[in-house]
């Protein structure tokens, strides 16, 4: 579906991005999500895209920020914080300054402890409503979004949210584009000074790279040998399922039907 | 007759040695006290039950002596009502509890989930852990439910908030009552599944309503005499690559698999309800209902609903057809992908792929272990099949025994009917 046009003109969009790490070699990237919720954010014609990312400024976070220039911005607004702060206050603080219409973020972090609260502590915060895991926005009008939820077994949900609203993408969102090398290194990072928030409960736990979890064994609690074996040699069996012999076709219909409706797999 | 056993050791002895001239006169003349053929298990001498297997058992069809150790043929009286006993799971209830432990499950398509379960097992480690001071598990379910082991499940108390206002996608209704529930019980451990199915979501909006701060990611859970609550947890972080080494807070978001569910007992499951009405609020949210997706670009292995064609379909196009009116992606049997009737990536089972569906429907399509493994994790499944007697009616559900084009045909019919009807009274 296109969106219309007219309706979102100078619509006040920013989007939360942070410095994410490749899942192989652990090199700092533009994180996935966030990348995918400024392709959501460009995909709304005549939006008004900001860039905001609180944090360290450093070579590596450098490289990582303009890849996000490269996607077609001049700017990216920067907050400088030190690390193992929180960034919750002062993201709050520039939203609560310069409200935009719409928040899209990730769901989550890919560095430090990537719990996905921010972006409900933020609505906390500014007291607005929040929609997790789009896939798509489909329409901007009149004051509402109407949007497209990502379930899991790729399922959609439309939803209707009263703006200003604050936005996370999901894994099913359009890929993001490439980020063009020059754009990239031509683009400006406007450093902002803002007051910092120690994370000091988070200094207290211990970080350690993550272990394989055990794979979960299947445990046969059987009172006897017999059933024991019976279980470990068993093929999969539903157990007492209802057959219908000698039944018109009918007849068999209308029970399965009546099935998948009790199911509410029909629509 | 005298109620005092009289026992001869002798003869225990001899019944014992089946060498012994005498051996099977004596066991006839033991049978016989015991009123019902020869005995085939006694108290020995020393107190130790002795069994004597030749009067068990029958002859087999080819001569040779059969014994069936299933417990169905076993001597008469008591065995069975023990057994059956032992199989009842012990009922526990917790009177007055120490502290709750709320569960929030996610209770998808209306049934506690694996990971609920999960969930829940976790839930009694924590309300269990002091036998002195037990706590109980509370479980806050919303809308309409098929869940009958709720008791099995490990939940002793329940709450379950219906009406229109939390059907659906409604975040903030829900929040509204678990925050009741706070203000209510002040629950000492809050345990929300960390899941896409709703639970990741409302739990963090709970956290930050009540500015606790949450565990997410949630594995594993030690005892811990530093921590505040007592425990400690290992809960992953930066996108799955690191492990968290923290106190427990009372707010847990937790993995699948973070503990095994509750098995060998059961618990009482009583009805709760909230001191207060819940306050209507203004949603500034509206759920739309979820969006017809078109079920053949949804991958194979995480559909929720799959018609899967076997060597019994000859009526291609109307298989074809059927799967499109019910909306259901399609699968196949790999003698239908060998045959060319469906493409390779349609395969379920083995060397094809591991379905997850909620209901599976298999039409003509045998049982064989290579298929039946692929569809493991189904929840239901309904076999349409001529054939009486092969392993997928065993597998299934719910079986319809007739030709799978006329079955298929008449369920086009009654979904096409139902649609005709919604329509002309909308
Ligand atoms: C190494 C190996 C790996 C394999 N991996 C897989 C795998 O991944 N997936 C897989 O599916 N198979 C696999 N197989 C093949 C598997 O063993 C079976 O051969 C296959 O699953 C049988 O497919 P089917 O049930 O469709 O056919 P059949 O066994 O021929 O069954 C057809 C069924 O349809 C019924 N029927 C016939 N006519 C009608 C009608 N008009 N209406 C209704 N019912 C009718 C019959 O009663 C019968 O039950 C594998 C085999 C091997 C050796």
């Amino acid at each position: 579906m296109q969106p219309d046009t007219h309706a979102i003109e100078g619509l006040a969009v920013t989007v939360l991005v942070s410095v994410g790490r490749h899942p192989v070699t652990g090199r700092s990237r533009r994180a996935d999500q966030d990348a995918r919720g400024v392709e959501l954010a460009r995909s709304l014609p005549g939006a008004d895209i900001g860039l905001l990312h609180a944090g360290r400024l450093d070579a590596g976070n450098e490289a990582a920020l303009r890849g996000y220039l490269g996607m077609g911005f001049d700017a990216l607004t920067l907050i400088e914080q030190p690390e193992n702060s929180d960034a919750l206050p002062a993201l709050a603080e520039a939203l609560k300054a310069a409200p935009p219409q719409l928040v899209i973020t990730g769901e989550r972090a890919e560095q430090g402890e990537g719990s996905g609260l921010l972006p409900y502590l933020l609505a906390e915060r500014l007291g607005w409503p929040l929609v997790s895991g789009l896939a798509a926005v489909e329409d901007v009008s009149a004051g509402v979004a109407t949007v497209l939820q990502a379930l899991p077994r790729g399922q959609r949900r439309r939803l209707k949210v009263r703006l200003p609203a604050i936005l996370t993408v999901d894994a099913a969102a359009p890929a993001p584009r490439q980020s063009a090398f020059g754009p990239a290194q031509r683009g400006r990072l406007e450093v902002n000074e803002a007051p910092v928030a120690a994370d000091v409960e988070l200094a207290e736990w211990q970080f350690n790279p993550a272990r394989k979890r055990p794979k979960r064994l299947k445990i046969v609690k059987a009172a006897s040998a017999r059933d024991r074996f019976k279980a470990a040699a068993a093929k999969a069996e539903g157990g007492g399922g209802q057959v219908l012999t000698d039944v018109t076709a009918e007849q068999g219909a209308e029970a399965v039907y009546k099935l998948l409706k009790e199911e509410g797999v029909l629509r | 007759m005298s109620e005092i056993l009289r026992r001869d050791p002798r003869k225990e002895w001899i019944a014992r040695n089946r060498l012994h001239p005498q051996h099977l006169e004596v066991l006839a003349e033991l049978g016989r006290s015991a009123g019902q053929g020869a005995a085939s298990e006694w108290v020995g001498p020393h107190g130790l039950v002795r069994r004597n297997p030749h009067v068990v058992g029958f002859m087999g069809p080819n001569g040779l002596k059969r014994i069936d150790r299933s417990g169905v043929q076993q001597g008469a009286g008591g065995g069975r009502a023990a057994k059956a006993a032992a199989q009842s799971k012990p009922l526990v209830e917790i009177e007055s509890p120490a502290f709750l432990v709320t569960v929030v499950p996610d209770m998808a398509g209306g049934r506690l989930t694996g990971h609920d379960r999960d969930l829940l097992g976790l839930a009694r480690q924590l309300a269990d852990a002091d036998p002195a001071a037990p706590g109980a598990v509370l479980a806050v379910i919303f809308g309409d439910h098929k869940e009958d082991g709720f008791a099995e499940a490990g939940i002793d108390r329940l709450l379950h908030l219906d009406g229109p206002e939390v059907e659906g996608f409604a975040p903030e209704a829900r929040l509204g009552a678990l925050v009741a529930v706070e203000n209510a019980w002040t629950p000492r451990h809050w345990l929300i599944p960390d899941s896409k199915l709703g639970g990741a979501d409302l739990g963090r909006r709970l956290a930050a309503r009540l500015g606790e701060r949450p565990a997410t990611g949630v594995w594993q859970l030690e005892a811990s005499d530093e921590a505040d609550l007592g425990w400690s947890c290992t809960a992953r972080g930066a996108a799955g690559s690191l492990d968290i080494q923290r106190p427990l807070p009372r707010f847990a978001l937790a993995l699948a698999e973070c503990a095994e569910p509750v098995s060998d007992t059961r618990h009482a499951a009583s009805e709760l309800t909230l001191p207060q009405a819940l306050p209507a609020r203004l949603s500034r949210i509206e759920d739309l209902g979820q969006v017809a997706v078109d079920p053949a670009g949804v991958a194979l292995s995480e559909a929720e609903f799959i018609l899967s064609a076997g060597n019994g379909v000859r009526d291609w196009d109307g298989f074809h057809h059927a799967a499109e009116v019910l909306g259901a992606t399609e699968g196949a049997s790999r003698v239908a992908v060998d045959d060319g009737f469906m493409a390779r990536n349609r395969q379920v089972g083995a060397t094809g792929t591991w379905v997850t569906a909620r209901v599976y429907v298999a039409v003509g399509i045998s049982g064989a272990i290579q298929h039946l493994q692929g569809i493991q994790s189904c929840d239901k499944v309904v076999a349409i099949n001529m054939d009486p007697g092969c392993d997928m009616i065993k597998r299934a559900d719910l079986a319809v025994i007739g030709d799978s084009a006329k079955v298929l045909e008449a369920l086009v019919a009654l979904v096409e009917q139902a649609r005709e009807e919604k329509r002309n009274a909308a």
